[in-house]
């Protein structure tokens, strides 16, 4: 008898672990801060730790980056360390720093060290989740980042509308998660297995049931990339969150959906891609469709971004549904400025909004592009990025995700797409319109509320840096695609 | 090396102008600065050209992405070069126009400006698929928000008219330019090669169509010539179409022979029917701006009859008719912007009696009019004979049709004449409402001598646009 039989552990990985780490750590630091760092410097400690941990995260995700030519999985095979994860994790990680940099400005008066630390801790879980390699990790990693982003939703109190999103989430969210988990229970139930490489070495393939968790999986991770028809809760989400949220939501919960969703899709079902192609385009042109058919009628500029941001991921699953490297390079590319822009778009309402500390809807923008030509500028700018328009990398975008699908042989995607961006401009041009071409308002109530408001040099350094990559990523293709590329490679395509 | 510089220099130029605080006067001489700058870097290029040869001249290559084979590619060729010459020197008197009026936000109007001119270099430039795309959608955001803010009382919906029909046919453009592209694996306008399919023909088509544009996609025109700014509506007209002129002869020409074929028959019937459509409703429009932007939509037929007639003489008087009629349509627009400024009117039911004590005003109307409608002698004249005289070959009845809508071009521009100098006095005149004055001549007269001068010697611009002298063999073979 040995009694000694010691229990393997299993070997870790700090180094590929480390940006998640890096962003819990932060966020436990932020608690801490609420309660022992006095109210009046709060907000500066907290800001500050949780950038920090931004910033940390993404530069260790970029040596891991530097460091990972070769998949290797972590943990029992739970976890991988590969570059497809790395530069998830950096886009990632820039986004929350620009979201910390939108919050810095709000005038928030309690909670401000739990913000934060939901932040970071949204921010964590959306690393962690990138690098999920069995269905366990996946489902742990939408958890953790979901319920900080629910509290997040919620958390400005005393306005009904952000309570009444934070619950439309929670129970919306929730139940996509439940799908999420019981596509994976069936999953395991049909082959046995839990990490994405063995269900796909594993037999079984043929079963109902199988092929149901596959699509079941699919919906789940819809939910989270707000992919129509598992939408709904994205417009009345974004509207009630508070805008620096909805700006981080917008950007970072979408990346993080879809770079998952390529990879599962690629990584574990390889054998059905011809079923869920077809289910993905599908999806696409779903999104296409009632994205931008609902996004032309919307009065609420929030509401109009959210509605569009369910369009722009119709873009995105385009690329997925190519099923080829050219689709995934597509993807990443399509992502980096996808996400400055609706990270800008969102910032530059939250500037209009606290001017006026009244919901920006497309009357209320009147006018502004003139008073504030920064501001007006960049958002026109963010506007052309969704559009498509050339001196954006959004037109790039476009072009690979469209040479992606034409690659594939989905020709008639190109030209639904190729509609759909027709469409949009109309409703990205109105907020260009709105203003631009109306007079300066006059009207005493768009007066700007407790007089002019003090300069806000972190929204403003959030919005130029988004300018930045979305008109850099027009330029810089090159790069950015050799770095797409390395990371495509990762994957079993 | 040139030809990049004639393409930056406005748009670094632009950038300079949003970005330096400087006052308004200051603006406008920079704009105008710039402006002659780049006329004098054509008139070099256009020294040092050589139009003998057949390979791309001043170009410039940098890769931009490998992963897909595009590459910033340009150069010029002869008749692009003349086009990219009429984009400098209307962008000089129109950058100059709005110097004389005073816009409002100068900063950003004379940015979008000169934007505006260095995107219209870019097309006639680019010798890249993608390429030429960005500059082809760039000139659109100057436009939209020119007359978006600049523009007239219902400026707003012909904005929203103007973009929606140019996108939709730019888009399917793009997807045109994936899958041209893909299929020949390069999206080189000199390395690829020919393609036989029709949807890939269609959708280059349908975009050129729009911004030509031709008969059924006209639906923006009125709007936009008529609610933009004057010097705008120039730019509009007088080069912005052209784009669509570059596109068929060195997009669709080359690389479509087999639909170009096919489709033929259609194309010229459409671009029959706009010259006379266009020209009927020119006759019935009530103000200056409607008649020269209908007449445009007319010109632009005229030019698309000999554009696909694919045969010497039409390509040849199709490029000098593109310049001739650039210049006529940008001088008329100018000058309805002048006589706007006096009598707040291009109506004609409020004009009239304006050539009596204003003798330069008259002059320049009468001459303008002459010129657009093809007084024989005229360079106007030389290019719709050329053109009709190439369409004949593809069946008499496209040249019995062009000829019969040069008589309808009398007809309206007779009209305008009229209507603005001769009969009584118009409510709207004033004696205030003085004769043109020494700048506002100096934006004109050089159009007017420009027009002038290719009268004089048309085979400046007809016998050197393609080299040899066989021009439709030169598009053929620009094919490998």
């Amino acid at each position: 008898m040995i009694l000694g039989a010691s229990i393997a552990t299993p070997r870790v990985d700090w180094l590929a672990l480390s940006p998640a780490l890096a962003l819990l750590a932060a966020s436990t630091i932020c608690l801490l801060g609420a309660v022992l760092v006095p109210a009046l410097a709060r907000r500066a400690f907290s800001a500050t730790v949780a950038g920090a941990g931004f910033v940390t995260a993404g530069v260790l995700a970029a040596f891991v980056f530097d460091r990972s030519p070769e998949q290797t999985l972590l943990i029992a095979e739970s976890m991988t360390r590969d570059r497809l994860a790395a530069l998830a994790q950096v886009v990632l990680a820039a986004a929350g720093l620009l979201a910390v940099l939108v919050s810095w400005g709000d005038r928030r008066r309690d909670h401000v060290g739990e913000y934060y630390a939901l932040v970071a801790a949204a921010g964590g879980g959306m690393l962690f989740f990138v690098s999920a390699e069995n269905l366990m990790t996946l489902f742990l990693g939408l958890e953790w980042f979901s319920i900080a982003l629910y509290i997040l939703t919620a958390l400005d109190t005393h306005r009904k509308a952000s309570l009444e999103a934070g619950l439309k989430y929670l129970i919306v969210g929730s139940f996509g998660s439940a799908i999420l988990l019981f596509g994976s229970a069936l999953t395991y139930g049909a082959t046995g297995e839990l990490g994405f490489n063995a269900i796909r070495e594993a037999p079984g393939a043929d079963e109902p049931l199988f092929v149901v968790g596959l699509a079941l999986i699919l919906a789940g991770l819809a939910f989270k990339a707000s992919v129509a028809p598992f939408h709904m809760w994205t417009p009345d989400v974004y509207q009630g969150a508070p805008t620096a949220v909805t700006a981080f939501m917008s950007a970072a919960t979408k990346a993080a959906a879809l770079v998952v969703t390529l990879r599962v899709l690629v990584t574990a079902f390889p054998e059905q891609a011809e079923i869920w192609s077809v289910a993905v385009a599908v999806l696409a042109v779903a999104s296409l469709v009632i994205g931008n058919l609902a996004a032309l009628v919307q009065k609420d500029v929030k509401r109009m971004l959210a509605y569009s941001s369910v369009s722009q991921a119709g873009f995105m699953l385009i690329a997925i549904a190519a099923n080829t490297p050219l689709g995934g390079r597509a993807l990443l590319f399509y992502l980096i400025p996808y996400g400055a822009a609706s990270l800008g778009a969102f910032a530059v309402v939250a500037a209009r909004e606290r001017e006026l500390e009244r919901p920006v809807t497309l009357t209320t923008m009147e006018g502004y592009g003139w008073e504030r030509p920064f501001y007006g500028v960049a958002m026109w700018v963010f506007m052309l990025g969704f559009a498509g328009f050339p001196l954006t990398g959004g037109m790039i975008g476009k072009f690979y995700v469209f040479s992606a699908a034409y690659e594939a042989g989905w020709w008639w995607l190109v030209v639904i797409g190729v509609i759909a961006t027709a469409v949009s401009i109309y409703y990205y041009l109105a907020v260009v319109r709105a203003m631009f071409m109306r007079p300066v308002s006059a009207r005493a109530d768009l007066a700007v509320a407790g007089g002019s408001p003090p300069m806000d040099p972190a929204l403003s350094a959030a919005i130029g840096a988004a300018v930045a990559v979305t008109v850099g990523t027009f330029f810089f293709v090159e790069p950015l695609v050799e770095l797409a590329k390395d990371a495509v490679a990762s994957l079993p395509f | 090396m040139l030809t990049t510089l004639l393409i930056l220099l406005p748009l670094v130029a632009a950038l300079v102008v949003w970005a330096a605080p400087l006052p308004r006067e200051a603006t406008a001489a920079l704009a105008v600065l710039v402006a002659l700058v780049e006329v004098v870097l054509w008139a070099v290029a256009l020294a040092g050209f050589d139009f003998g040869s057949s390979a791309l001249q001043d170009s410039a290559q940098h890769e931009w992405f490998s992963d897909l084979g595009v590459q910033y590619l340009v150069g010029f060729y002869g008749f692009s070069l003349w086009l990219a010459g009429l984009t400098v020197v209307l962008g000089a008197a129109a950058i100059g126009y709005g110097a004389w009026a005073g816009r409002e936000r100068s900063r950003a109007y004379f940015g979008l400006m000169l934007f505006l001119v260095g995107a219209v270099v870019g097309v006639f430039a680019s010798q890249d698929l993608l390429l030429f795309y960005v500059f082809f959608e760039a000139m659109l955001i100057p436009i939209y928000v020119l007359v978006g803010v600049w523009g007239g009382p219902n400026r707003v919906s012909a904005t929203v008219t103007f973009v929606i029909y140019t996108m939709a046919g730019s888009l399917l453009m793009l997807a045109s330019i994936v899958a041209f592209g893909l299929s020949q694996g390069t999206f080189s306008l000199i390395e690829a090669g020919t393609s036989g399919n029709d949807w890939i023909f269609l959708g280059f088509t349908a975009a050129f169509a729009v911004k030509a544009p031709l008969l059924p996609f006209h639906g923006w025109l009125r709007a936009a010539y008529t609610e933009s700014p004057p010097e705008v509506a120039a730019l509009l007209s007088g080069v912005v179409s052209k784009a669509a002129v570059f596109g068929f002869v060195w997009i669709v020409l080359p690389h479509f022979p087999g639909p170009v074929d096919d489709w033929r028959t259609l194309l010229l019937v459409l671009a029959a029917g706009g010259l006379v459509y266009g020209s009927l409703l020119a006759f019935r429009q009530p103000d200056v701006r409607g008649v020269v932007a209908y007449s445009s939509m007319g010109q632009m037929g005229l030019i698309t009859l000999g554009i696909f007639a694919t045969n010497d003489l039409g390509l040849d008087g199709a490029v000098l008719h593109s310049v001739s009629h650039g210049l006529v349509s940008a001088a008329m627009f100018l000058l309805a912007g002048m006589l706007i400024e006096r009598t707040g009117t291009d109506r004609f039911d409020r004009l009239g009696g304006l050539a009596k004590g204003r003798p330069a005003l008259a002059t320049l109307v009468m001459t303008v009019g002459m010129f657009t409608l093809a007084v024989p002698g005229s360079s106007n004249f030389a290019g719709e004979f050329a053109i009709l005289a190439g369409v004949f070959d593809r069946g008499w009845g496209y040249a019995a049709v062009g000829a019969a809508a040069i008589v309808l071009a009398a007809m309206y521009t007779l009209r305008l004449v009229s209507a603005i100098l001769h009969r009584a006095r118009g409510e709207a005149v004033r004696d205030e409402a003085r004769d043109l004055g020494i700048a506002e001549l100096a934006l004109v007269v050089p159009l007017v001598a420009l027009l002038l001068a290719l009268s004089v010697w048309p085979a400046a611009i007809s016998e050197r646009s393609f080299p040899g002298d066989a021009p439709a063999a030169t598009i053929s073979e620009a094919a490998p």
